[in-house]
């Protein structure tokens, strides 16, 4: 049934009793000709693009937990295509495009806001700096403009111009940057999927991932085996364990990142806001809360949970920004694990083993990339070959020192 | 009206009534007694109308009578001390408190926004998923502010909060969470046998559950009970007791969080006095005693002011003396709620029925209702409740399926207790279901982490008593401490059964879940249809838990009802997942004090206050200030006082403090081997008393940071750093040496601080060093070459350390005192400079100087720059190894067509030039492809009088000489620029090796 305010308003009538559900529950087939492991953001719209763009429908995504129950569903929803690297910036910028549309693409509101994301700077070196970035996206294309102090100080009445450690010297906006419900995405994506046919098969985790003569031929699961002509990885935090699995030793590490979400409050902040004097963005939930995050923990970790120095850290952040928020009170911190890369940057490649594919190395920027990441990874594991748009995210960069560093940060996982 | 307070009881209450107090809600005068919650006051004075809900705006009053509250939340004070969604329940009574409500307008009693319970009908479960959605545009310009605005709760403050915070830290072998009966027997138990005790409790006074109940222990009320313990434990010089602290995060390791509420209690923080504290508990064990809350049964209309928690109402019948309504109706299923009957028949209110939807309460209650001549209505239900702004009456649906209306303003609801196991959760562990108890109890435990009492599902007194003294005495003695001998109290076993029975079929209206967020029993069950079936689909989809009470009193329902809808168990269900703050906690507290300029510490140089006492501006790099520049009178900008300054370096002498560098004593056997493997260069070949530049490299091959490095004795260096890197270049050295090369004999030293430096330079530094290390050291070039190192004093008594450096291009040197002297050196170097013309530059002129000079800094090493790049491929030995050697060489690092460094100057001189800018062919088109590089650094020259650039250019070498374009955009600016070398000035040197 497809969804708008006509069919809102007849199943009204109906006491909403006759909704289909938005996606199956199938039973595991024994065979499938594709199988995407992770039904995250990238799993997930990896398989719709998939159907649709390439008419592959004998598929299925296998995910261990619930539909969406890694990061896509605990990020701090930022969306954006600021970025410096030109291999960077062309993806997300298709990725940006994608979001546009998305809606009217799946039919699910997911409540694509772009109200502006705003990249505070604080120092001469930084306002360069911001310059840079700015004029290269817009080389790319994309929309960038210099913000002064007293832009920004009209822009964000209550950020604080007068008292800061490290005062604001200016921003960079992207106006066309903005907020996504995460959830939305991860539902809006399976529902597509599952209408064209593919099977999301979830509490369904991989185990093994079988190889004869060097070409992938099905996973292990813990609901039995299923074959696959061909296998496409999309485990976010997850992506070391899973790709050893098939023998693969990838240069990521699992770091845990945590965020925060005050009680709702009427109206105070419109824009993304990031601090440039440290790590914290932020920015207001259509329903109240200010949503915000910072750094790292620090160390390695599987767990979804993190730690108080963290939390101080990124709250003084927060108070840097606005002060007014101090009375604020924060009602819940979480934790995701990701898949820290050695560049800052994803790789959506083929793999050394036939038949297997590899999406991954998102760092905590991946979920802005959730659509172009499912359209390229698509396209790479419809044709054998990465898109364009792709084509710098390898798998062997670090080898040839094709690397996208963003931060210059160089190969230190927890320094992106 | 004041004083009248026509629901308070006559006598009774925990609430002095000799300290009666003033308040307002909603701009209405009201009095309350010490001892009150806002809550029971407003009850006390017959107001039960406290706010409206999120989404269809329904009028709401207490539903509890602690911290789960979900529905009596108002703004709290005004101004900038105004606090939002603040629950009314935990609010102390404060003389002269302004409260308001919240979400409503145009008032709380009449508010428009009601008009959206008319639209419940599509504002369903995930309604906005399926709209909203044509045409795109809209959602920012329409959609979105229509929803943001109806969202939300309160209203934040939009003033800095004036006051303080506090974070401190506890170390203990037992910490105790919750002062309630079984709380209190283990801080007791532990603390006697000798253990180290905090005891917290979320409360102001000791007792938990003791203050709401009439219960008795020693044959005496347990609230005398819990005075003495307290008393007792406060006497031990073991224990730490922490009033009015909630303890609301278990993190790793057994740290916890808690929060103090230090003056929330009162109209502002007296002078001095902090508003709250965080406080960080470090415990060895810890045992949860936080007790069990009550949850609510889903019915029709069960959100109407004047349905409350039955244990709420028995609390504000004994702890506040309040009675919460006239003629009660209890609708129980479980033992507890009949208790809530008694109650308010000896507060002589009338109790017009019990409603038990278990089909056979037990025999005993029934006998003893009975002997009270109560109503009983057994397997019977509430499915309705009317009334237009507060509880009229409540339809009873009775076991034959006949329809019962009962007048009342009361019904107090007992839908049974959910243990309290957050905090046993927050380390990731699911509570696990227990059937026979009807409740989730706490699965496998944290270690060092033990549950007593109601929190581990144990309800009746005398099992909290003893389950509490056990588990008190276990973690001493899992501490060490022997247990010392504990005469448990006595006191009853009550009936403590409970059934699992969560919503009523067929409710006549709205049967809400999650109060707050107006989730309803359809809801959830649309959600499960939908396909939204794990319990995580079905929070996220409806939002059940997630407004700010975490869904306290409704996830439990809720889980079981989606249970119920999926046709699983609830044991298969399960709950979501459990995350700190338990209850929400201020920023301000866990901020504390690092908040404005005190965000981070700032360091100052020991020359800071000479700096500012002769016109330095200052600027942030790192966590230091440095001055930027000296204003002199008549200066009209920065530009004026930078160009003289620089000129002067350039004509004659200046002075700059330079004491931000990084400085690292590098000493050891192997201190000059190590060297080589951090630095591109030989530095072993260094002999004593020279200095060599030195660049490092990361492991992956590009430019990480550079510096000197002074060799001052067989194996002893002196190394510098860039600023911004002082501390990262620490921790490479650490790491290389305990990682890499842990068997070399070599060690590191930080003195950044130890060392106040300055930087002469000029045409006239060696006169103006002369005069101050004396005649006794031989400066000339052939004794002291540029490159040079040597020991001396100043003024002939202060030991020093004497450079012959230069990052201006003049002749230069950098000279090092004790910290402690740097003041001093700095006045006395001015005084006796001044006749040679000395002034004092500061880091823009120290830029300016450089880019004339073409040095790569903060802007080349970028983190994106190879040493070839900057043209500094020469530095690479290929004599040793060193980090980043062999990762340098790979082939998008040797690639030719890499942007390298090279000069840029204006083809129109009159032109500024801006770093950032981006460079293209003449005549290419702005796109991305036909990128060749970026603008790095720019200053003005005032020795060429034009504006100067370095940049990064593709091919740069080749094109000297060639013109490109500074494209910039994000700056409305495109001009025409040259391609030149690098150094601009002095290209061959002579004057540096003067
Ligand atoms: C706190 C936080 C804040 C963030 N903020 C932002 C932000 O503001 N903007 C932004 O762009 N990005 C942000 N991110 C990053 C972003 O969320 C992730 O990069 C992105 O969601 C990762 O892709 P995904 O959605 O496919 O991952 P996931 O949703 O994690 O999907 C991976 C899936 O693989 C499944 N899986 C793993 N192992 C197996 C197995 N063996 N078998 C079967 N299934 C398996 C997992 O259960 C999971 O569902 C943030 C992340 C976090 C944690």
């Amino acid at each position: 049934m497809r969804y708008s305010v006509f069919s809102l308003i007849r199943n009204a009538f109906s006491g909403h009793t006759d909704w289909p559900a938005a996606w199956r529950e199938p039973e595991p087939r024994a065979y499938y000709d594709t199988i995407i492991v992770g039904g995250g953001g990238h799993g997930l719209a990896t398989a719709y693009y998939l159907a649709k763009e390439h008419g592959v429908t004998d598929l299925a995504v296998v995910e261990k937990g619930y539909l969406g129950s890694g990061n896509v569903g605990r990020n701090t929803t930022i969306i954006r295509s600021n970025y410096l690297m030109p291999a960077n910036t062309g993806f997300y910028e298709w990725s940006l495009k994608l979001w546009e549309g998305l809606e009217q693409d799946f039919n699910f509101n997911a409540m694509v806001s772009q109200r502006g994301v705003l990249n505070l700077f604080h120092s001469d070196a930084q306002r360069d700096a911001s310059a840079r970035r700015g004029n290269a996206m817009r080389l790319n294309g994309v929309d960038a403009e210099l913000l002064d102090r007293e832009q920004v100080r009209r822009m964000v009445p209550l950020l604080d111009m007068e008292n800061a450690r490290f005062p604001v010297k200016g921003g960079l906006l992207q106006p066309r940057g903005g907020t996504v419900r995460h959830d939305a995405v991860a539902w809006g994506y399976a529902r597509g999927a599952d209408q064209r046919g593919v099977d999301l098969l979830q509490n369904c985790e991989v185990t093994g991932i079988r190889v004869q003569d060097g070409r992938v031929v099905g996973v292990e699961t813990t609901r039995g085996f299923i074959g696959a002509r061909r296998v496409g990885l999309a485990c976010a935090g997850h992506s070391s364990h899973v790709a050893a699995m098939a023998g693969l030793r990838l240069p990521i590490e699992t770091h845990v990142l945590q965020a925060f979400v005050s009680e709702g409050v009427k109206p105070v902040l419109d824009q993304v806001v990031t601090y440039g004097a440290g790590h914290f963005y932020i920015s207001q939930s259509d329903k109240g809360g200010l949503v915000f995050g910072g750094d790292l923990d620090g160390y390695n970790s599987y767990a979804q949970r993190g730690n108080m120095p963290v939390v101080e850290e990124v709250m003084e952040m927060g108070l840097q920004l606005f002060p007014a928020f101090s009375r604020l009170r924060y009602v819940r911190q979480w934790g995701g694990v990701m898949d820290m890369s050695m560049d800052g940057s994803p790789i959506i490649d083929r793999t050394p083993i036939a038949g297997l594919y590899l999406n991954c190395g998102w760092c905590y920027g991946g979920f802005k990339a959730t659509p172009a990441s499912g359209w390229c990874f698509a396209w790479t594991i419809a044709k054998d070959e990465p898109h364009r748009l792709n084509a710098g995210f390898r798998l062997d960069r670090f080898a040839t020192g094709h690397v996208i560093d963003e931060k210059g940060a160089g190969t230190t996982p927890n320094l992106h | 009206m004041n004083g009248a307070q026509p629901m308070r009881l006559a006598a009774g209450g925990a609430i002095d009534r000799a300290r009666p107090l003033g308040f307002t809600f909603d701009g209405r005068a009201y009095a309350g007694f010490a001892g009150d919650t806002l809550a029971s006051a407003l009850l006390a004075n017959g107001v039960r109308l406290m706010g409206r809900s999120f989404k269809y705006h329904r009028p709401r009053g207490p539903w509890g009578a602690g911290a789960e509250e979900p529905n009596a939340l108002v703004e709290l004070r005004t101004g900038a001390r105004r606090e939002p969604n603040t629950r009314a329940t935990v609010i102390e009574l404060f003389d002269g408190l302004v409260a308001q409500s919240q979400n409503r307008w145009p008032s709380l009693r009449f508010d428009v926004m009601g008009v959206n319970g008319l639209f419940a009908p599509i504002f369903t479960a995930g309604f906005y998923y399926k709209t909203f959605m044509w045409p795109a545009s809209f959602w920012e310009k329409l959609y979105e502010p229509i929803i943001r605005r109806a969202a939300g709760l309160g209203r934040a403050a939009r003033e800095p909060d004036p006051d303080e915070y506090d974070r401190s830290h506890l170390f203990c072998d037992v910490l105790v969470i919750g002062a309630g009966p079984a709380g209190l027997a283990a801080a007791l138990a532990a603390a006697r046998s000798g253990a180290r005790v905090v005891l917290a409790d979320e409360d102001v006074r000791p007792g938990g559950r003791l203050l709401a109940e009439a219960h008795e222990i020693d044959s005496a009320p347990g609230v005398l009970w819990a005075e003495r313990v307290a008393g007792e434990l406060a006497g031990m010089a073991n224990v730490t007791l922490l009033a009015r602290t909630t303890v609301f995060g278990l993190f790793d390791h057994g740290a916890f969080a808690a929060l103090e509420r230090v003056a929330d209690h009162l109209p502002e923080p007296a002078p001095h006095q902090v508003r709250q504290r965080l406080w960080r508990i470090q415990a060895r064990r810890a045992v949860l005693a936080a007790g069990a809350i009550e949850r609510p049964i889903a019915f029709g209309g069960n959100d109407r002011p004047g349905v409350m928690a039955a244990s709420a109402v028995r609390a504000y019948l004994h702890r506040w003396a309040v009675l919460p309504g006239r003629r009660g109706v209890v609708f129980t299923a479980s033992d507890d709620g009949w208790r809530t009957a008694d109650a308010l028949l000896a507060a002589g209110a009338s109790v017009e029925a019990v409603v038990d939807a278990r089909p056979d309460p037990p025999a005993a209650l029934m006998r003893a209702a009975g002997a009270r001549g109560l109503r009983v209505h057994a397997g019977a239900q509430v499915v309705g409740t009317h009334g237009h702004l507060g509880l009229q009456a409540v339809d009873v649906r009775l076991p034959s399926g006949s329809s019962l209306g009962i007048d009342c303003d009361l019904l107090a609801v007992s839908g049974g207790w959910n243990p309290t196991v957050h905090l046993a959760s927050h380390q990731g562990a699911k509570p696990v279901w227990d059937a026979a108890l009807a409740a989730f109890v706490p699965g496998r435990l944290p270690e060092g982490l033990a549950v007593a009492g109601a929190a581990a599902g144990r309800f009746t007194l005398a099992a909290c008593l003893a389950d509490g003294a056990e588990a008190g005495r276990a973690a001493a003695s899992a501490c060490g401490h022997a247990a010392a001998p504990l005469v448990l109290p006595r006191a009853a076993d009550e009936p403590a059964a409970q059934a699992a029975f969560f919503h009523v079929p067929g409710p006549r209206g709205k049967a809400f879940v999650d109060f707050q967020n107006d989730v309803t029993v359809k809801d959830v069950k649309q959600a499960a249809r939908e396909g939204y079936r794990s319990v995580e689909h079905a929070k996220r989809y409806t939002t059940l838990g997630m407004a700010t009470d975490q869904g306290k009193t409704a996830n439990v329902v809720g889980l079981a009802i989606l249970a119920e809808a999926t046709g699983r168990s609830i044991e298969a269900t399960g709950t979501t997942i459990f995350r700190p703050p338990y209850t929400p906690v201020a920023m301000g507290a866990i901020v504390g004090h690092h908040r404005g300029r005190d965000f981070r510490p700032a360091r100052h140089t020991p020359m800071h206050d000479w700096a500012a006492e002769n016109g330095a501006s200052f600027v942030e790099v790192g966590p230091w200030y440095r001055a930027q520049w000296y204003a002199r009178p008549g200066e009209k900008g920065w530009r004026d006082s930078v160009d003289r300054e620089a000129e002067a370096v350039r004509r004659a002498v200046g002075v700059c403090d330079v004491s931000t560098l990084g400085k690292i004593e590098v000493v050891g056997r192997d201190a000059a081997a190590f060297l080589d493997f951090v630095y591109t260069s030989m530095i072993s070949t260094l002999p004593v008393g020279r200095v060599r530049y030195g660049l490092m490299l990361r492991e992956d091959g590009l430019v990480f940071d550079d510096g000197t490095c002074a060799r001052m004795g067989p194996e002893r260096f002196f190394i510098t750093t860039t600023t911004a890197n002082a501390g990262r270049v620490m921790q490479h050295l650490e790491f290389c040496h305990q990682v890499l090369k842990p068997a070399m004999d070599v060690s590191f030293l930080s003195v950044t601080d130890r060392w106040a430096q300055v930087s002469i330079a000029g045409p006239r530094s060696r006169d103006l060093v002369a005069m101050l290390v004396g005649p006794g050291v031989d400066l000339s070039t052939a004794a002291f070459p540029h490159m040079s190192a040597a020991e001396v004093e100043v003024c002939g008594q202060v030991p020093a350390r004497l450079f012959r450096l230069s990052f201006s291009g003049e002749m230069a040197y950098e000279l090092g005192v004790p910290a402690d002297f740097g003041d001093a050196l700095m006045r006395h170097i001015m005084q006796v400079g001044a006749p040679l013309g000395l002034v004092p530059y500061g880091t823009e002129a120290l830029s300016v100087l450089r880019v004339e000079k073409g040095h790569p800094a903060g802007g080349e090493l970028n983190g994106h720059t190879t040493a070839r790049d900057l043209g500094l491929g020469g530095m690479m030995s290929r004599k040793k190894d060193y980090v980043g050697r062999r990762l340098a060489e790979r082939p998008a690092f040797t690639d030719p067509a890499r942007p390298i460094l090279v000069g840029f100057k204006p083809v129109d001189r009159g032109q500024e030039l801006k770093s950032g800018a981006h460079f293209l062919d003449p005549g290419a088109e702005a796109r991305i492809e036909n990128d060749q590089g970026y603008m790095t650094s720019v200053a003005f020259s005032p020795a060429l009088g034009h504006s100067i650039g370095l940049g990064l250019l593709a091919r740069g070498r080749e094109r000297i000489g060639q013109q490109v374009r500074a494209y910039d955009p994000v700056r409305n600016r495109d001009i025409v620029v040259e391609v030149c070398h690098p150094v601009f000035i002095d290209p061959e040197g002579d004057r540096t090796r003067g």
